[in-house]
């Protein structure tokens, strides 16, 4: 076995036992919510990190998901149709806003991306008569798979970490994957991937539809975790925000848009409870990384510490071979 | 017929301070493919800073309208030598640090000006009014856009007709070319940074009697600059100008004839022209 | 960069905790008692979040952080303008720090998010958001708001509008919000049926950096004789941009505002333009009652700012509290009894008068029509009329009230 393997299952079992050693039902929450907003900053690092497309409006369609299924179950739908329902909605929806978006790519996929948020924003703060404006829609319970009722904060959390696991290793199973490999190749060689025969419009549609896809995942989870919707979770600035947890944790890795999840979560709900200027030091961490690490917080450190690693061995005396490896 | 034309020139006004906020963000982004989102905070911080010195310091309005231009061209300067400069090419770290910055300096403005609202007094030289077709204008209006189309002027004296000029269009045009046939574009870069920068910075404070300063004003901002650059068009003057004056009229006219959809009316043609237009009315070549 | 003092939880680690949380907590005597405040510390709202904080600290730095007897730990949560974080803060006072009462929050969108959760975690909470079912429609039984609904000093302003300055026809605008909505449609409903017309009704949305395409349509209507007057419903800073605007438009028109539009906090940020502003609030800071007195030198001792309604709501949830747990002689733990002696407190000098609650939970209270001028160099806002005891059915039959629909966008619908 690895150490890499080792490291994985260690992870997993830290948490899935997490409710029981963090104890306080807050910190569990918290922990939910870290897993739910990894889920979306794994969906967008698909086009982001692997795509090479900066979306600066998926937070349009997360919210779209958690809308529709808020309305779903507002006009009497039970909960798997609601969830079901909501997730063709949003691959639908996906599906247009590609089709717009990838008309473009580099800054004017940014731009579209941005409008199409805006509009998608404007609909659920105006089109009241459907989406309740500003107050939003509330959700009067979480379903219970399996008669399992989600309302406490573990079996809530124990729900989000198995799909955040599957969302995980789907993403992984893709990454390494001809059709992964193919998108890396659109974002670094578009026009050779084009004269090899390779449709590349068509490849970055089908990665925007797998990214809209786990975004309505987490609008889902969200939608449940605070069993209410309002146009708050659309803006631009939520769009940016989790496009900042995928590029500080390290955009086209596995595990940096977690990291980055896990990092604007903490700041924004645990840190801000100590310090006052919290928004100012998460602006510090996010310039201070760039500076450190600008490809993000994950390969950021593995370099770090593969060089730590490599000045320790260097500076054993039987370690006198010449280092051929990169500067 | 008055409400038009009171929307019209209403249109003209926004036009014109969006057009001095926005041609920085289009020139930087043309020639340097920064997508500069502290552009924003620059603005709120421009009239930040005139507002104190108009304010507290006592210093004329023009002079401290001139005096946040030159501070705030200043940092812009700092940010791009000391930070953007070793992020070339890498668009994501690009837009990870400058929301980095928009978000330390919402932060420290709020600290530094409190949550409270700043209202500017307009000059006293323009409290008046000025009748045009029987409509009486507020005359800072008026100042606003004239201000607008000597600087629109200028600057297209200074990219048309002076070698500097030359070297920044070469440089938006083809980046690598221009290093071939010598153009010193690191030094090209900060300049047109500042520049931008402090137009921002101008505009804020000159946008000020309008607008007052409050914290947020960045980020009800920075999305209407992006709009007029989406629309205009990037690295282009007139872009830049012909995206103003449409968003200014979209806004003004969209919210009086169509208030339900006021948010459509802003984004809908956008969506419509990229879709038709990728690279905006003006844009040189698809982004 | 400040640390917070904060109690760190004991029985961290117990893995029945979050089991047990449900439970009503019981506590022995003596233990602090603990109140949290969910207010906007950043974010579009924080100037109003931050005079809550203020008026909050300075009544407990006054009582030198002792209430009935016991000692008081305050813990201050930052909401960013944003009602998932407002959720997350209520799960952060509730079930981390088990507060007994939480004050706040400020926006009506925030109270919305948490009212369900916060009821069935059965914590008393005294908002100051004006959202109107919270206490009339879809009544939450652990909700107490010592500052108004939106409507409350609405129907008095409309009362006003039409008794006392004889108004027939106005054009009314707001924030495109549902605090703006309600404030509206309040004014609507009694200044029709007394005589009155709204013309028409506005809502520019709440970042409106511009409102000129507003004011032409005002001045249009000012000009062919359709107006009288301007009602608006601004919050936040937008009655500052929007006074200055519509005096740069050279509107001369006399404008009529709710509570937060001439808020005495915002007087020091506001220019001439607002001399002439009509407005109507539960709170004056030109009251002259003892405790009013109080609270404003507090406010001017601790953090010298010009002290609003914001600051004195909670001060005045500070009064209730105390009272509150008084009544009880320090025992807070039954959180249905102290719920139930929060709203029994009738207090007779407070900032704002006399108060008292209704089975809602909502305040009865002064409403004070002011008018802006200035005074040695100075804008004030003198009261011309108080109207007591105001309830938030206004004289409406409290039946039939509830049988309308809240006021919204569309309702009460305009007459064409």
């Amino acid at each position: 076995m690895s150490v890499h393997k080792i490291a994985i299952g260690l992870g997993i079992l830290c948490l899935a036992t997490l409710p029981w050693w963090v104890g306080n039902s807050y910190y569990i929450n918290i922990s939910s919510q870290i897993l739910l907003y990894a889920i979306f900053a794994l969906g967008v690092n698909i086009l982001a990190g692997y795509g090479g497309l900066v979306s600066l409006g998926h937070a349009g369609l997360f919210g779209l998901s958690a809308y529709a299924a808020a309305i779903l179950l507002d006009h009497g739908a039970g909960h798997l149709a609601a969830i079901l329902g909501a997730l063709a909605i949003t691959l639908a929806g996906t599906a247009v806003f590609a089709g717009l978006s990838l008309r473009a790519t580099g800054i004017g996929f940014v731009m579209i991306t941005l409008a199409v948020g805006q509009v998608l924003w404007g609909l659920a703060y105006r089109w009241l008569s459907v989406t309740n404006g500003d107050n939003g829609v509330n959700v009067a319970s979480r379903p219970a798979p399996f008669g399992i009722g989600l309302d406490d904060a573990t079996p809530f959390y124990v729900t989000t970490l198995i799909v955040f696991l599957l969302t995980l290793v789907a993403v992984a199973i893709f990454v390494r994957s001809p059709f992964g490999a193919s998108l890396a190749g659109t974002r670094d060689q578009p026009r050779r991937m084009e004269a090899l025969g390779y449709h590349v419009w068509l490849i970055r549609f089908y990665a925007c539809l797998f990214s809209g896809l786990l975004s309505g995942i987490a609008g889902l989870l969200f939608l449940y975790y605070n069993e209410f919707i309002s146009p708050q979770a659309i803006t631009l600035t939520a769009s940016a925000e989790v496009l900042l947890m995928v590029i500080s944790g390290g955009a086209g890795t596995l595990l940096g848009p977690i990291v980055g999840a896990g990092l604007l979560v903490v700041m924004k709900n645990v840190a801000s409870a100590y310090i006052e200027r919290w928004n100012f030091v998460l602006g510090a961490i996010f310039v201070a990384i760039v500076i450190l690490m600008p490809d993000g917080l994950v390969p950021g450190t593995v370099r770090l510490t593969r060089r730590a690693l490599q000045a320790m061995r260097g500076s054993r005396p039987d370690a006198a071979q010449p280092r051929l490896e990169e500067p | 017929m008055s409400l038009w034309i009171v929307l019209t020139v209403n249109s003209v006004t926004l036009g014109g301070l969006l057009f001095l906020l926005s041609t920085g963000f289009s020139l930087i982004f043309g020639l340097m493919r920064i997508p500069n989102l502290t552009h924003g905070s620059l603005f709120m911080l421009g009239g930040y800073f005139g507002a104190s010195l108009f304010i507290w310091a006592g210093l004329n309005f023009w002079v401290a309208a001139l005096a946040a231009a030159l501070l705030i061209a200043a940092f812009g300067g700092l940010i791009e030598r000391f930070l953007l400069r070793r992020l070339a090419g890498n668009e994501l770290a690009q837009v990870l640090v400058t929301l980095g910055i928009s978000l330390m300096v919402a932060d420290l403005c709020l600290v530094v000006w409190t949550g409270d609202p700043i209202s500017v007094a307009t000059p006293s030289l323009f409290t008046g009014f000025a009748h045009i077709f029987g409509v009486a204008f507020p005359l800072y209006r008026l100042v606003i856009i004239a201000i607008a189309a000597v600087i629109a002027i200028a600057l297209w004296m200074l990219l048309d007709r002076t070698r500097l000029g030359a070297m920044i269009r070469a440089g938006v045009d083809d980046r690598d070319m221009a290093r071939v046939v010598g153009i010193h574009v690191s030094k090209l870069f900060t300049i047109v940074f500042c520049l931008g920068a402090g137009l921002a910075g101008f505009a804020g404070m000159i946008g000020s009697p309008i607008l007052t300063v409050y914290p947020g004003i960045d980020s009800d901002m920075l999305p209407l600059a992006l709009v007029v650059v989406i629309l205009g068009g990037t690295g282009s003057l007139l872009g830049s100008l012909v995206g103003s004056l449409v968003v200014g009229a979209l806004y003004n006219f969209g919210q009086a004839m169509f208030p339900e959809l006021a948010y459509f009316v802003l984004f809908l043609p956008m969506v419509i022209i990229l879709a038709l237009r990728p690279q905006g009315l003006f844009g040189r070549h698809a982004p | 960069m400040k640390l917070r003092r904060r109690t760190v939880l004991k029985g961290l680690a117990g893995a029945g905790v979050a089991a047990t949380l449900k439970a009503p907590y019981v506590r022995a005597q003596g233990a602090s008692l603990k109140l949290g405040l969910i207010c906007d510390k950043t974010g579009g709202l924080a100037e109003g979040g931050i005079q809550m904080e203020q008026g909050l600290t300075s009544f407990l730095k006054a009582k030198n952080y002792t209430i009935a007897g016991r000692k008081v730990d305050f813990i201050v949560a930052d909401s960013a303008s944003n009602p998932a974080t407002a959720k997350t803060k209520a799960q952060e006072l509730i079930e981390r720090d088990q507060v007994d009462v939480i004050n706040g929050p400020l926006a009506a969108f925030e109270l919305l998010a948490i009212t369900d959760y916060v009821a069935a975690h059965k914590t008393p909470m005294l908002s100051l958001a004006a959202a109107e079912d919270v206490t009339q429609r879809k009544p939450n039984p652990f909700l107490l708001r010592a500052s108004a609904t939106s409507s409350q000093a609405m129907h008095p302003l409309a009362d006003y509008a039409a008794k006392e300055m004889k108004l027939k026809k106005v054009v009314a605008i707001a924030d495109d919000f549902a605090f703006g909505y309600e404030q509206l449609g309040g004014f609507q409903q009694v200044f029709e049926g007394e005589g009155g017309r709204v013309v028409k009704r506005m809502y520019s949305p709440l970042v409106t950096a511009d409102y000129t395409p507003y004011l032409a349509q005002i001045d249009e209507m000012a000009k062919s004789g359709a107006i009288e007057a301007v009602v608006q419903g601004f919050a936040a800073a937008n009655p500052v941009k929007f006074m200055k605007q519509y005096h740069d438009a050279g509107l001369k028109l006399p404008v009529l505002g709710g509570e937060t539009s001439g808020d005495d906090a915002l007087l020091p940020h506001f220019g001439d333009e607002a001399i002439g502003l009509v407005s109507s609030s539960p709170y004056t800071a030109d009251l002259k009652t003892k405790s009013n007195e109080d609270f404003l030198a507090a406010m001017k001792k601790y953090y010298n700012v010009a002290a609003g309604q914001y600051a004195a709501i909670m001060w005045l949830n500070g009064m209730v509290i105390e009272e509150a747990v008084k009544k009880l002689d320090g025992k807070t733990d039954n959180k249905e009894e102290l719920i139930k002696a929060l709203r029994a407190v009738s207090l007779t000098d407070t900032p704002r008068g006399p108060v008292k609650f209704d089975h809602f939970g909502n305040i009865i209270g002064d409403i004070f029509i002011r008018k802006c001028e200035k005074k040695d160099g100075k804008l004030v806002n003198p009261t011309v009329k108080t109207y007591r005891n105001v309830s938030q059915f206004w004289t409406f039959d409290e039946k039939k009230f509830l049988s309308q629909p809240v006021y919204s966008r569309d309702y009460p619908p305009l007459k064409t």
